[in-house]
């Protein structure tokens, strides 16, 4: 049984909601179940949408499921279309793609890892950090960024153009573009639109690179807080390459326990649901994946840029990875498990990003136009994973003869995070909240903790439907004690 | 590109915007106007969305929805915004017409929630009262309320989102040449 989850008595609780939650990517709420003397019983983060994409891409022919299933996600688009296409290679029966198609298809996965951390960094997560968790709510958002900070905001707002523009390049679209197809790529690169890409490419390394600083040189004004905010123990997951390096495009399955010790290494994501398993609860649409061999209660792990850069051994790239050694070096031995890690270690990611997209820009390989596998057998069944922006995405399916898709899973990154945001949102409600009146600036924590790890709500209710988020504070008769509107006008 | 000077003088419009049963990309284009967005702040004022912390709407001027219906909770959210916006905006292929979502139009939803929770994990399909109630089907948000204008497109790009929005801000009639209109 997991602490808070569920209250005993939950009719004589008031309930106080956080809905729909703010700054976040899809829909969501938060409920808090709260007694007379102000004492928390229950804090859910709730999914509250079902689209049913695994249960309509059924019958659906195998080439256009890329392009479909980005509709899930129009922040991480890209990602679902490579995991997707990575399935659908091996389904169509090609072998290993040519050089410079494997490299365009990276290109376009680590623009978009740019552009969608520095959307949640700058965009949305910055104005709680630079403003304040409790400053005015009518301010904490890009506006008030944009007018207390232009220059970080016009970093923020480029860095993500940058990111977008090398989507365009490669896809041929911003959103929902078509670049990778079964076997390959449908387009080069060509030599004007690689050098108008590393124009600019120096500029985005020193403004990620500066933006490492700024988290760093924050947590150095409050760093008890800073290491304690959202802090509870978990087990970690991310995909490593053979040496153990950090890689978002492809690898084996490697999970660490809290104190750092090998769960499983290099296992081969093929086989991943020999290692992970889900279960459903009937309070979100979002499912719950555990480690299968540890079991629900202890098996939950966290995913995402605070456990990749801590389950790798290292990050292939040289200003990601000295600024990754700083971070981890804080934890003396341990890893760190405080929420708000994530913003750094998003922004380091962010950094390793930018300078693979520079070593990518100058191989000459990326100008190439081979740009499809040799085509063997069929095969019926696949998976593809990828490490997306928010961690560990998984797609399996399964084709008949008549280029069908007859089954799909998939296990989303944020749906990974489930169990790990829920007990985050359980560690700030007991450390901030519990026995305080609750202002909205109070609740607002709970969002903050949220956003750290950029919950993609869309993706997570791929089932069918929408996710929204609402905090309720409920007391021991199940009654709304006094209900807190957070930033909502009352319903006349 | 058509560039703004700040008029400091002129009152803000107040914009919404909501996702309903979208997958954020539209809100995601609407970023796509990049530096503009800095220009735009002096234009323009947000209301409830998601890009703010207010979370229910109150009056204001320009309502960008992005999305189809899909669930009760989309009924509200919606209407209140029409109750609110002087100018509601179907922005996208869902809101316009339910989009890839509607996929699941053929098929009867309590079969799919069966499928995807019994099936594959032998649970139960979540059912607490906090879950907003589904629709049977997903619908475009025209037939729940008077839309004004529908801007096409999976999502529309950020310019065409940029000249359309500059178009209601200067009280123009909001048009888009071909090269924007796109339906992809
Ligand atoms: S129209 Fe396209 S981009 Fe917009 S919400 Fe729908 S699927 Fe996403």
């Amino acid at each position: 049984m997991f602490q808070l989850e569920t209250a005993e008595n939950p009719q004589t609780l008031r309930r106080i909601a956080i809905d729909p939650l703010t700054r976040i990517e899809g829909h969501g709420k938060v409920t808090l179940l709260l007694d007379d003397a102000g004492r928390i019983h229950q804090v859910r983060l709730h999914n509250v949408e079902f689209r049913g994409f695994e249960v309509f891409i059924e019958g659906r022919p195998f080439w256009e499921v890329p392009v479909t299933v980005q509709r899930l996600c129009g922040i991480c688009p890209v990602s679902h279309h490579l995991a997707a296409v990575k399935a659908m290679d091996i389904i169509a029966g090609y072998g290993p793609l040519p050089p410079t198609a494997e490299k365009l298809r990276r290109l376009m996965h680590y623009g978009q890892v740019l552009q969608s951390h520095a959307l949640n960094f700058f965009h949305l997560a910055s104005p709680d950090l630079l403003l304040g968790f409790d400053s005015d709510l009518t301010r904490r958002n890009i506006v008030g960024l944009v007018q207390d900070f232009p220059e970080i905001a016009k970093q923020g707002v480029l860095l993500r153009k940058y990111g977008q523009e090398v989507i365009r390049h490669t896809s041929g679209k911003r959103i929902h573009g078509t670049g990778a197809i079964p076997g390959g790529m449908n387009k080069a690169l060509t030599a004007a639109e690689r050098d108008e890409l590393r124009r600019d490419i120096d500029q985005m390394i020193e403004w990620t690179l500066a933006a490492v600083h700024m988290v760093a040189a924050l947590h150095r004004t409050k760093p008890e807080f800073y290491n304690h905010f959202g802090e509870f123990d978990s087990s970690m997951m991310g995909l490593v390459d053979e040496r153990g390096a950090l890689d978002f495009y492809h690898g084996g399955l490697r999970a660490l326990d809290k104190d750092g010790a090998t769960i499983f290494d290099h296992v081969d994501y093929s086989t991943y649901e020999s290692v992970l398993e889900e279960e459903a609860k009937s309070w979100s649409y979002m499912k719950f994946p555990h480690i299968r061999a540890l079991g629900p209660e202890k098996g939950w792990y966290k995913v995402g840029p605070l456990a990749r850069v801590q389950t790798c051994d290292f990050i292939p790239t040289p200003l990601a990875d000295l600024e990754r050694k700083k971070m981890v070096a804080l934890g003396a031995g341990k890893p760190l498990m405080g929420t708000l890690f994530f913003h750094w270690a998003r922004l380091i990611e962010a950094l390793h990003a930018a300078e693979v997209i520079r070593d990518l820009l100058d191989d000459p390989d990326i100008l190439g136009t081979d740009l499809m596998a040799d085509q063997g057998e069929r095969k019926g069944e696949a998976v593809g994973v990828i490490e997306a922006p928010r961690g560990t995405l998984f797609h399996h399916y399964r084709v008949d003869e008549n280029d069908q898709v007859s089954f799909c899973n998939l296990i989303v990154s944020t749906t990974n995070n489930n169990q790990a945001m829920n007990e985050a949102i359980r560690s700030v409600a007991r450390t901030y909240l519990d026995g305080r009146e609750l202002t909205e600036g109070l609740l607002n924590h709970i969002e903050v903790a949220i956003r750290a790890y950029d919950p993609c709500l869309s993706c997570a209710t791929h089932a069918l439907g929408q996710m929204p988020l609402q905090v309720d504070l409920v007391d021991c008769e199940g009654k709304l004690v006094a209900r807190n509107w957070h930033n909502m006008r009352p319903a006349e | 590109m058509l560039h703004v000077a700040p008029t400091p003088a002129r009152k803000k419009v107040r914009i919404a915007t909501t996702s309903l049963s979208g997958c954020f990309g539209c809100h995601m284009s609407f970023l796509d106007i990049d530096e503009r967005l800095i220009e735009l702040v002096d234009l323009v004022e947000f209301d409830r969305s998601p890009l703010t912390d207010i979370k229910h709407c109150g009056p204001c001027d320009v309502a960008l929805v992005e999305g189809g219906v899909c669930n009760a909770e989309n009924v509200q959210v919606l209407r209140e915004l029409r109750a609110n916006a002087k100018v509601l905006v179907a922005l996208g292929a869902c809101a316009v017409n339910g989009g890839l979502p509607a996929q699941r139009n053929h098929l009867d939803v309590g079969d799919c929630l069966t499928r995807v929770y019994c099936d594959r994990t032998g649970g139960k399909v979540p059912d607490d009262p906090e879950l907003p109630l589904l629709l049977d089907k997903v619908y475009p948000i025209n037939e729940v309320v008077r839309v004004d204008y529908f801007v096409p497109g999976c999502p529309p790009s950020g310019d065409a989102i940029w000249k359309y929005l500059t178009d209601l801000i200067f009280g123009r009639i909001p048009r888009l040449e071909h090269p924007m209109l796109h339906f992809d």
